[in-house]
């Protein structure tokens, strides 16, 4: 029997972070993504796990550093003006080639911008993390069970390729209450840490956790070397597809407006469009290919999003541009409606076959 | 025949990138000797900085971590929470631990991290080139304080053992310096007594080594030493700051 449980988008995180064996969590207090840190707060003591509020995002993020370094799954979550803070974290986390699972719960910016719900963090999240070459796998949950799934995978995934995993959200998926299947956990792997500091025990020679290469040649070879294992990573882009066999107008969008979306493409078939949804869950890698897929039957795509444009510039690149793509959003914490998303499938639609 | 001086079994058989007259290496080994007297390497994790001691991590034969710059204390945070049982120690710089890592340091202390953390104090950013750091003091010529560090404009230094003191999770804050055979061994005696601290699980522990750095202040290394008793004690006084420990 499926175990359902009522919760907060928030709170299935923080849980789906247990059930993944994580029990070191380093947060510091931001709306809205509260609720994440608060049920660590509560469950962390009686696990023997450490919840531990820093004294600023910085410190946070590179308490996880040095509890990743250990060898241990740690954990950090915040919302969008700290990320800007943990940037710095997640550079050297990349660079020492330290896993890690961090949780951006979005609100609208730029600056310390609102609380409402936003996803204009998708360039920080894909694009312009940190400082250096690097890349976060960024995985884009659209439900509670979602946020609760991916979060297991993320703490996998990190482990895996020593990368840094991120669960991208929104203040409305964190906030949202629906009933969520626990056991949905599955096996967790135990992966062998050999490189992690635990101390010699007398038993190997020591280990370094480093991101400093003063020598061109050696850097340029690590990140050769890294890109590499992102390349491996590529395989796992994915999408989730709703109505695209016969869909002349591809309507793309994750997280929260990919339900406002799937909604939209009901409404334009209605009106006769035979529009379709695509829905990366995966934002880095992004799926290229299943967009270049769409390409070749649709005649022209939707992206919606809560930015003022973003994920747009990925669909854009992944078709070359070979068909005509709209933008529907809103920003600064608006959400774009059911009707909106109709009235930009309806323009798509206008458009000649080219 | 009888070895009395040999390298420490915790320093690798490395040469050190520090500048001839650099105290530097005198602190390393004090450390050094104190991780083999506890019989402590295969437990300890050291964390380097951003500074002149970032290559720490090459110098020292037990796990090492290099953090961001300022960030070491969250970096040994995180690493002794992970792992209650390995003896963790930083060890940094004055522009790491006092300008941009100041709020890691006192937070640390606050919450008493039961870590050890070796600070050294030269009064200037040697790595980068000699700038002010926050520790010059008043009149202090540096790179970036041309016409001496006038307080008006650059504020004053920060005094750490003074000001960790009265952070209520210190347990054991003390200012020691290597510019003398006697104060060397006085320094080791204190770093000694920090690591003890942290085996018996009696919280935060920092020693401030005064320490010199001929290159950048334009100085001979033994004038270097001269100018630190002359300058620097004065101002940064040795001493206990604060010891809970011993009374536990």
């Amino acid at each position: 029997m499926a175990e359902k449980v009522l919760m907060k988008g928030n709170e299935a995180v923080a849980e789906a972070a247990i059930m993944a064996g994580c029990r070191h969590f380093f947060g510091y207090p931001i709306t809205p993504q509260t609720e994440l840190a608060a049920y660590m707060a509560k469950r962390m003591p009686k696990l023997g796990g450490t919840y531990l509020q820093a004294e600023s995002e910085i410190a946070a993020i590179n308490m996880v550093y040095g509890a990743s370094a250990a060898g241990v799954r740690a954990m950090t979550s915040s919302s969008s003006p700290g990320l800007s803070l943990k940037s710095e974290g997640l550079s050297y986390l990349a660079g020492s080639d330290l896993p890690a699972v961090v949780v951006n719960i979005q609100r609208g910016g730029p600056g310390l911008g609102g609380i409402r719900p936003s996803q204009a963090d998708y360039f920080h999240a894909t694009r312009s993390t940190g400082h250096g070459d690097f890349h976060l796998i960024v995985l884009a949950p659209n439900t509670v069970q979602e946020m609760f799934d991916l979060t297991i995978e993320a703490f996998e995934l990190a482990d895996k390729y020593r990368v840094t995993a991120m669960v991208l959200g929104d203040g409305m998926l964190g906030q949202v209450m629906e009933p969520v299947d626990i056991s949905r956990a599955g096996n967790i792997t135990t992966f062998a840490k050999d490189w992690a500091l635990t101390g010699t025990q007398g038993k190997r020679s020591k280990n370094i956790v480093n991101s400093l290469y003063l020598e061109a040649e050696e850097l340029e070879m690590l990140n050769l070397k890294r890109y590499e294992k992102y390349a491996e990573v590529g395989k796992y882009a994915r999408t989730d597809s709703y109505l695209t066999e016969d869909a002349e107008v591809i309507v793309v969008a994750y997280g929260i407006c990919a339900r406002i979306a799937k909604n939209a493409v009901n409404g334009a078939r209605k009106k006769g469009v035979k529009a379709g949804l695509i829905r990366p869950i995966t934002l880095w890698p992004f799926p290229k290919k299943q967009m270049k897929a769409a390409a070749a039957t649709a005649k022209a795509f939707v992206v919606v999003e809560m930015s003022m444009g973003q994920m747009v510039e990925d669909v854009e690149l992944s078709i070359r541009c070979s068909r005509p793509v709209i933008l529907c959003s809103r920003t600064g914490g608006m959400v774009p409606t059911d009707e909106a998303v109709i009235s930009a499938i309806m323009e798509a639609d206008r458009t000649e076959r080219s | 025949m009888t070895i009395v001086y040999q390298r420490p079994q915790a320093l690798t058989d490395t040469v050190t990138h520090y500048c001839p007259g650099c105290t530097h290496g005198i602190i390393h080994r004090l450390v050094a000797e104190v991780i083999d007297e506890l019989e402590i390497m295969d437990q300890c994790i050291g964390v380097a900085p951003v500074g002149c001691a970032v290559f720490a991590y090459n110098y020292f034969e037990c796990d090492m971590a290099q953090a961001a710059h300022g960030r070491a204390p969250a970096v040994a945070t995180g690493i002794k929470r992970a792992n209650p049982a390995n003896i963790v120690f930083t060890y940094q710089g004055d522009g790491d631990l006092a300008a941009i890592g100041t709020a890691e340091t006192v937070h640390a202390a606050a919450r008493s991290e039961n870590i050890t953390i070796i600070f050294v104090n030269n009064a200037i950013y040697g790595m980068t080139g000699g700038q002010m750091a926050p520790t010059t003091m008043p009149g202090q010529i540096t790179q970036t304080s041309p016409y001496g560090r006038d307080p008006k404009l650059a504020g004053y230094p920060v005094k750490v053992c003074e000001m960790l003191a009265e952070v209520d999770g210190t347990t054991y804050a003390e200012r020691v310096s290597v510019d003398s055979v006697k104060r060397v061994r006085n320094a080791k005696r204190a770093i000694r007594k920090a690591f003890e601290y942290q085996i018996a699980g009696k919280g935060f522990s920092i020693i401030e080594v005064l320490s010199t750095c001929s290159t950048n202040w334009g100085l001979e290394p033994v004038e270097a030493l001269e100018w630190l008793r002359k300058n620097m004690i004065p101002y940064y006084p040795l001493g206990v700051y604060k010891d809970k420990g011993a009374s536990e």
